[in-house]
């Protein structure tokens, strides 16, 4: 089973990852589980074999402050969360623009869910964005 | 010209979408176990270059124009060897978001060799085909396309969208582009006085 | 004056599809920035439609050349959250295929690199060793790529004592053969004027970067996760290999020293291979999330799982080793020479397959 260590907002979420990167913590990735009202947003990073993993709860159509700035890591699966999910990263130190994976005809947000719906709604946005094929 | 081209068919392969089983399978037919210049087969890295494409992997959105270009850039007479069941019909992955399907969606398919991934072995006997097909286009002969036994992979179609949902989506995205839209205009103000208070 | 060139997607020494927008002054690269999604599918996607078993097949398809460690790190997600003892035989049958997979997928990754610097003969000499771990792999499983051997709670095919011995013939085979194009490797000055040098990248910005597998050793830092122990590596003892320079070199030593090290877990495993059953029955569906890393040819892999009590996973995520290589691969490309590109790409062994999925 996973652990979560701490729960961030979005107030203290550069100083807490900040924070723990000084301890000597490597970036592993991040993780994004549409819940259909929300976003949960997982960052894992790794000591000595530990991972720790720090979860933040975002509304849909929030913006994500980017940590790419403190740990330049990041950067690349920022983008492709921004491709994956919609969400709008900012101040992303390099900002593909939600066309990291995705092709401008590609069908767009693909990963996201209507609430009460589930993943076979993800077709039909695509569609509806006028994006398939 | 037309004897040594028999002899000597140039192969330029392209990655199109693939897991790279196919890839590495096809790379182990040039080394020496398999040996596929045995046959005067020669791998190139440039398609202009090339009698024979071969190509592994199914199409997405991004390299379907890669791949036309590879394609148109090659001089006639040309052959396209599909090489695994993602090139024939999508594969495993049809029924992925991003995958439009076989390659031949995009450029037409002289031969497809089957398996996920075929043994180098089957892949040498679909390049030697190739070759006869190869040497029938160069005589002005018509070649028909060969005819898949698979008709359709494809999973079932998404329902069809309703009006709340669809409701739903344009409230979110709205929503999302007025926080987005706030956000900068913050982000600009406060760059802005930043530069104030540095001047 | 700076200049903006395109390397790839479609390059003679690139196997994959991968573009590098390179900001060149003269013939120095002074800053790159990759372009991908050429092979981008939708995997983890595709899983959340498919069931959880249909799945354990699907994600071997994540990437050819490390495909049963893809579905052994899935299968030990799902165990995880759905607390499935695994037999100790299947544990070693696990490590046995693991090991193998990394051997092929690292003499692929130093032929590949003898080809990047214009070594044809090597490429092929090694390529020729390779043939030996896919007879192994062939005669223990019936298919040389995708193995379809992991399943959940086990592993589906058995290696028999006379497989056995000619999984160690071939071993015997291996070490015979590799002996000279290692001498070359290692000691060829031709080889050493390609790699020493270039590329370099010290321990802690390497750490800080994320990097992870034989790039971050061969930067000194041991950071190996077999030394978790999973699967049976705990009893058969193991030892991270470090190289400290960070350049092309030390990386490409730590993969010629891996090759016999794995050699030697595969010998170790084979000859502690306990009795017993090969798989766990399990009922019911997973419920919960699991975080499982495993080590790969090129590094940490991580899976996250979600379940939701049905037969399809709510989520999965797949961070593989070189998602996590990009950022380091683009801090050693600056300063770098053009002709050095393609060497220091393929000295970190890029899957691109994996990257997108």
């Amino acid at each position: 089973m996973m652990t979560i260590n701490e729960v961030l907002t979005l107030d203290n979420q550069q100083e807490k990852i900040g924070a723990l990167l000084l301890r000597g913590y490597r970036f592993v990735t991040m993780t994004v589980v549409d819940k259909g009202e929300e976003f949960d947003i997982f960052y894992h990073f790794d000591l000595d074999y530990e991972m720790v993993t720090y979860q933040l709860v975002l509304k849909k159509g929030d913006v994500l402050p980017s940590i790419s700035g403190i740990c330049f890591a990041a950067v690349i699966v920022e983008n492709e969360i921004q491709d994956l999910f919609g969400i709008t990263v900012s101040n992303l130190a390099i900002d593909y623009e939600k066309h990291f994976l995705l092709a401008a005809d590609a069908p767009a947000e693909p990963f996201c869910r209507v609430p009460g719906v589930g993943v076979t709604a993800v077709k039909a946005s695509a569609v509806e964005n006028g994006g398939d094929k | 010209m037309s004897k040594a081209i028999k002899k000597s068919p140039w192969v330029v392969h392209f990655n199109c979408n693939s897991c790279n089983g196919c890839d590495i399978e096809f790379l182990a037919c040039l080394t020496p176990t398999y040996d596929v210049e045995r046959f005067g087969v020669l791998h190139v890295g440039n398609p202009k270059h090339a009698d024979v494409l071969v190509v592994t992997g199914s199409v997405n959105n991004r390299n379907k124009h890669v791949l036309k270009n590879v394609y148109d850039q090659m001089p006639e007479p040309k052959v396209v060897v599909a090489m695994g069941a993602c090139p024939a019909t999508g594969g495993i992955f049809a029924d992925c978001y991003n995958v439009i399907g076989g390659v031949n969606a995009v450029i037409p398919v002289d031969v497809h060799v089957p398996g996920c991934p075929p043994k180098p072995e089957a892949m040498m006997d679909g390049i030697i085909e190739a070759v006869g097909i190869l040497e029938k286009k160069r005589n002005g002969e018509t070649v028909p396309p060969p005819v898949l036994p698979v008709k359709t992979v494809k999973g079932p179609e998404a329902p069809p969208m309703t009006p709340e949902m669809a409701a739903k989506i344009a409230a979110a995205k709205a929503a999302a582009a007025a926080k987005a839209a706030a956000a900068k205009a913050e982000a600009e103000k406060a760059n802005e006085n930043q530069e104030a208070r540095a001047e | 004056m700076s200049m903006l060139v395109p390397f790839g997607p479609q390059h003679p020494v690139l196997p994959e599809p991968l573009q590098l927008r390179l900001e060149l002054d003269d013939e120095k690269v002074i800053a790159a920035m990759p372009v991908v999604g050429y092979v981008h599918r939708g995997l983890e996607k595709l899983a959340e439609q498919k069931d959880f078993i249909q799945d354990t097949f699907l994600i071997e398809r994540v990437c050819g050349i490390c495909s049963f460690q893809h579905s052994m790190a899935y299968s030990m997600g799902v165990e995880e959250i759905m607390n499935i003892e695994v037999p100790e035989r299947a544990n070693y049958l696990r490590v046995i295929w693991a090991e193998l997979h990394r051997m092929h997928s690292h003499l692929l990754a130093l032929g590949l690199l003898a080809d990047a610097f214009g070594f044809e003969n090597l490429f092929y000499t090694i390529w020729k060793v390779r043939e030996e771990i896919m007879d192994a792999m062939e005669a223990t499983t019936g298919a040389r790529v995708m193995l379809g051997a992991c399943c959940i709670g086990g592993v589906r095919k058995d290696i028999s004592p006379e497989q056995a011995k000619f999984v160690l013939e071939k071993l015997a085979n291996f070490e015979k053969m590799f002996k000279r194009p290692a001498e070359v490797i290692l000691g060829d000055y031709s080889v050493k004027e390609r790699l020493c040098g270039i590329g370099v990248i010290d321990g802690k910005t390497a750490y800080e970067l994320g990097t992870v597998g034989p790039a971050l050793r061969g930067s000194g830092m041991a950071k190996d996760h077999r030394m978790t122990g999973y699967a049976a590596y705990g009893k058969l003892g193991f030892e991270p290999i470090v190289e400290n320079d960070g350049d092309c070199y030390a990386r490409t030593k730590v993969r010629v020293r891996e090759l016999y090290q794995s050699a030697e877990l595969v010998k170790a495993a084979l000859a502690a291979l306990p009795e017993g059953e090969l798989k766990t029955p399990f009922k019911g569906n997973p419920l919960g999330e699991a975080a499982v890393r495993v080590e790969q040819p090129r590094g940490e892999v991580l899976y996250y799982l979600r379940g939701n009590g049905t037969d399809k996973l709510d989520r999965l995520r797949i961070r593989t080793p070189t998602f996590a290589n990009i950022a380091p691969l683009l801090r050693m490309l600056v300063g770098c020479g053009l002709p050095d590109v393609a060497v220091i790409i393929l000295s970190i062994d890029p899957c691109i397959s994996c990257t997108e999925r």
